[in-house]
């Protein structure tokens, strides 16, 4: 359909449409402009430049930050030497924030659905607890967390009192550890988006599916997911790129001895005194980011045509 | 729904109303979190009419990216040793001339002519400690003034160590105990250091700034730690003890100075010289729990001050070692070496 | 809150038989039981928290017996004290202002048929989301100095500025979330009724949209409130919050009096929502 078979009319109101869209979107687009884009500006133009003495940059273009993410420079001959360190680093965080974006979906859904299922009046009240504890400071809480998985800890005295073990599993201080951490720390940023979603169910969809002789597990996924896949989506994406990021977490309940992408790249700007390189490390998890959520969408879209 | 949005919207209003009221005689000080006597500002506030607004950082290179950047509104700042040469040598601090306020003669004459501030033009001392580390003497009983605890653990300690988190500190500690110089360029020097602190790190079960609470916890017996904390964490577990390492250890100390671009200059050369008196400078010890450097607060200190084994060093101690800000080649072999120990 | 989305009424409105039915309709095996042990395990760190600010001992990590000393102690302290309530007073503004910004965008985003530049304007609305907060402290502290610098203007606005911004991408999400995939009839038979645009809204659209803005709302309040980093290098004189005062004394010990201000903080928000909630069922009846 082109433009010129539109009748005056149409393209009167198709441009009533645009203008309030653009009226929509503009407080969030100028915000997020003014004061993420364009700082983003800002890190892009450091990680070009040359580090100064005592932090910030100096400015000489060169493209040694982005060099010295996969190689570093041989001491003896100068010539640039592979180095997995940042990577390293890279894929353990993302391994991180994947199983926690995995585990915070296998909880958050029970808990979500639990919620959109219960009577109207009562389901902001849900909502509100399962925000509350976090009203509270994410160190503060981190501190009780480590009270609960310490050796002498609630699980293992509890555990240890039921009888299930003998002696005191260690889970303070290792992977598992972190692991439960960012479950915990990022629940409620997959069981909101997750409600929002499931709580426009319609349950005579669901009735409908059952008198068709479908059991609930075909239920579940015919009927109920593909509704909540937006809300699956959104969920997905708020655990797992602030996972990628988050730092007091792994430190306090993983004991710091291992690197995370969050810290690293923090102490560029810290005691390591290199802003070009901690911007440089900046941009590339962005990119890979972004090239996710486009291979994402590009999936998304190859998969509604071949359906359509 | 309507209650609801009319009290955020109030709230709202109060709020940026509350952001923009200012009054006259005001200084802003920026400082360590913890680390300044409220009883303390409240005399200064009194004593001068002044308004104090108090607020903290959690390290000098977050206070340095704040200043450089400019216009924070701080007047007064507290930056560690090598931070204040830095800041000098960027132009950040302003010459207040400290040396010669009224009550610059308290000031203990060892802390005059230090190497960050050449006869105190730009500072004056604030706090001092060490960095050392601290062990439990019922879990290991033999000789503790040693960093082969930490680097060769005796096997009652492997596995109940903590670090700092702290690159220059742990990086500093493996030096010593090598026995090379500190900002230390030799890159065969500094992969022994690595291969030391690999070595070392299968030993240690955390690498974390929280100290007190991994020690009074019971999570481990020996943790890197600054003489002021080692004090805290010896009043709830009594074994523990703060080791004064032969192979030398880490001194420090952090200094009042004033911003070159502070709003209220007039008011931070009062509080400079204010916190030259003996009792206020005492007041902050009691507080902080570390040795001041000026002479005379001894007599408003706690009791518990004067004798504990963490501030009074003993004789034989080997003398702290106030390191210099490297350059940049050596904090990037360092990061290096960091990197590699963490990855 | 008391409109009902006429779909559900629709549903409330079958035979008893029916509704006796749905009830079990609604059930999967183990989802009730996850939800109440999601909840569970949600409040145990909390009750190790409320535990702790009752702890005589200076320490959060070893309990000896119960005091109220550290509830005195934050009385007393003024710096928690005008730390809790800058918090408070930043994750309130900021919560409105992203809420309303992210409602807006995600109607502008989903309401339409798909737009030129519509990824483009999605990737916007979430690049808070996708860089490591300590770049953006740092580049955001570069700019404000600048802009500082050009216009003379200082105060707590631009702490409040650069919360929004960041909370925007976590309200949007819900939002956008509960959107998707929402038939347009009831709003093209509103507009069908001569209904104004604003009042197709009003009485349609927000109602069908608001637990996914009181869900985003939540979001992005619960971020502000726990954000450390950027508001350690964008906060000015006399704006420290309750995480950056935590942070700070991090290193010299964390004491209960900590525990203490955030047993105060959820106790009191407990109580307003109580009342709220007290209100709005005297006001159904």
């Amino acid at each position: 359909m082109t433009d010129t078979s539109l009748t005056l009319a149409e393209q009167e109101s198709r441009r009533r449409r645009r203008q309030t869209r653009r009226a929509l979107l503009a407080p969030a687009l100028i915000i997020i402009l003014a004061i993420s884009i364009m700082p983003l500006g800002i890190t892009a133009l450091y990680s070009f430049l040359t580090p100064g003495t005592y932090g910030g940059v100096i400015w000489e273009f060169t493209p040694d930050a982005y060099v010295q993410f996969l190689f570093e420079r041989d001491i003896f001959d100068g010539t640039l030497q592979f180095n997995d360190s940042y990577l390293t680093i890279y894929m353990r965080s993302i391994g991180l924030a994947f199983g926690a974006t995995i585990g915070a979906l296998l909880i958050g859904f029970p808990t979500a659905y639990f919620i959109a299922t219960k009577p109207r009046e009562q389901r902001n009240f849900w909502l509100f607890l399962i925000t509350l504890p976090f009203w509270t400071n994410l160190l503060i809480r981190t501190y009780a967390m480590l009270l609960i998985l310490r050796d002498e800890g609630l699980i293992n005295l509890s555990l240890m009192g039921v009888g299930v073990i003998e002696r005191p599993l260690s889970i303070l201080y290792t992977d598992t550890a972190v692991f439960i951490g960012l479950i915990y720390t990022y629940l409620p940023f997959m069981v909101l988006p997750l409600y929002a979603s499931l709580e426009k169910l319609d349950f005579r969809l669901v009735e409908a599916g059952y008198d068709l002789y479908a059991n609930r597990f075909r239920v579940l996924r015919h009927i109920i997911a593909p509704i909540a896949k937006p809300g699956i989506i959104a969920g997905c994406i708020l655990v797992f790129i602030p996972g990628l990021g988050a730092y007091i977490t792994p430190a306090l309940l993983g004991g710091g001895k291992k690197l995370m992408i969050g810290n690293m790249i923090a102490i560029q700007f810290g005691s390591s005194r290199n802003w070009p390189f901690g911007s440089a490390a900046a941009l590339i998890l962005m990119a890979l980011v972004v090239i996710a959520l486009l291979i994402y969408a590009r999936s998304v879209s190859k998969g509604a045509r071949a359906h359509g | 729904m309507k209650t609801q949005l009319k009290a955020v919207t109030a709230a709202t209003a109060l709020a940026l109303a509350g952001g923009a009221a200012l009054a006259e005689g005001e200084l802003n000080i920026y400082n360590w979190g913890n680390y300044t006597n409220p009883e303390l500002i409240e005399k200064f506030e009194q004593e001068y009419d002044v308004t104090v607004n108090l607020d903290s950082y959690d390290s000098n290179e977050t206070m340095l990216a704040k200043v450089q950047a400019g216009n924070t509104g701080y007047d007064v700042v507290v930056p560690g040793d090598y931070m204040v040469k830095v800041m000098i040598g960027e132009g950040l601090l302003a010459e207040v001339k400290p040396n010669e306020m009224e009550n610059f003669g308290n000031v203990d004459p060892k802390w005059v002519d230090v190497w960050w501030d050449e006869g105190r033009n730009y500072s004056i001392p604030y706090q001092w400690g060490t960095t050392a580390f601290t062990v439990d003497t019922a879990v290991y009983d033999g000789d503790i003034n040693t960093l082969a605890l930490m680097f060769d653990p005796p096997e009652v300690l492997q596995g109940r160590i903590n670090m700092l988190n702290d690159m220059n500190d742990v990086i500093n500690a493996g030096l010593r105990y090598l026995g090379y110089g500190r900002c230390n360029g030799n890159e065969d020097e500094m992969r022994e250091v690595l291969e030391l602190l690999l070595e070392a790190k299968q030993h240690w079960r955390t690498m974390d700034y929280s100290t007190i609470e991994k020690l009074t916890s019971g999570d481990v017996d020996l943790s890197q730690n600054w003489n002021g904390a080692a004090m805290r964490a010896r009043a709830q577990r009594p074994t523990l003890q703060y080791a004064y390492p032969k192979e030398g250890f880490t001194g420090w100390m952090d200094n009042v100075a004033v911003l070159a671009d502070a709003p209220n200059m007039e008011n931070a050369k009062l509080f400079i010289n204010f916190m030259m008196a003996p009792e206020n400078a005492a007041m902050t010890s009691n507080f902080a729990r570390y040795a001041n450097g000026i002479t005379g607060s001894e007599e408003f200190m706690d009791e518990e001050m004067l004798s504990a084994p963490e501030i009074v060093m003993p004789e034989d101690a080997p003398a702290p070692d106030f390191v210099q800000p490297c350059p940049q080649e050596v904090v990037d072999l360092y990061n290096k070496v960091w990197t590699r120990l963490k990855q | 809150m008391a409109d009902t989305p006429p779909l559900a009424a629709g549903a409330t409105a079958q035979s008893t038989r029916r509704r006796m039915r749905s009830r079990d309709l609604k059930a999967m095996p183990g989802f009730k039981a996850a939800g109440w042990a999601c909840i569970f395990a949600l409040y145990l760190p909390l009750v190790v928290l409320v535990i702790f600010s009752f702890n005589d001992n200076r320490s959060v990590v070893k309990w000896t017996e119960f005091s109220l000393r550290w509830y005195e102690a934050a009385m007393e302290n003024e710096g928690i004290r005008n730390a809790a309530w800058m918090s408070v007073k930043v994750a309130l503004v900021a919560t409105v202002f992203s809420t309303i910004a992210a409602t807006m965008a995600a109607l502008a985003t989903t309401r339409t048929a798909a737009f030129r530049g519509q990824g483009l304007a999605y990737g916007i609305i979430n690049q808070p989301l996708m860089i490591p907060e300590i770049v953006t402290a740092i580049s955001t502290l570069s700019l404000f100095s600048l802009v500082k610098q050009l216009t003379g203007i200082t105060g707590v606005g631009y702490l409040m500025a650069a919360h929004t911004a960041f909370c925007i991408p976590f309200a949007y999400m819900p939002i956008r979330a509960r959107l998707e995939d929402m038939t347009l009839t009831l709003e093209q038979a509103g507009a069908d009724l001569y209904a104004t645009p604003w009042q197709t809204f009003r009485h349609i659209t927000l109602p069908l949209l608001m637990p996914g803005i009181l869900a985003g709302a939540m979001l992005a309040f619960v971020v502000s409130l726990d954000d450390v980093i950027i508001t350690l290098m964008v906060a000015g004189p006399g704006e420290t919050t309750l995480p950056i005062y935590i942070l700070g004394a991090l290193r010299r010990g964390i004491t209960p009096e900590i525990n203490a201000v955030s047993t105060i903080l959820v106790g009191v928000s407990v109580l307003l929502v109580l009342v709220l909630f007290l209100v709005q069922g005297k006001m159904k009846k």
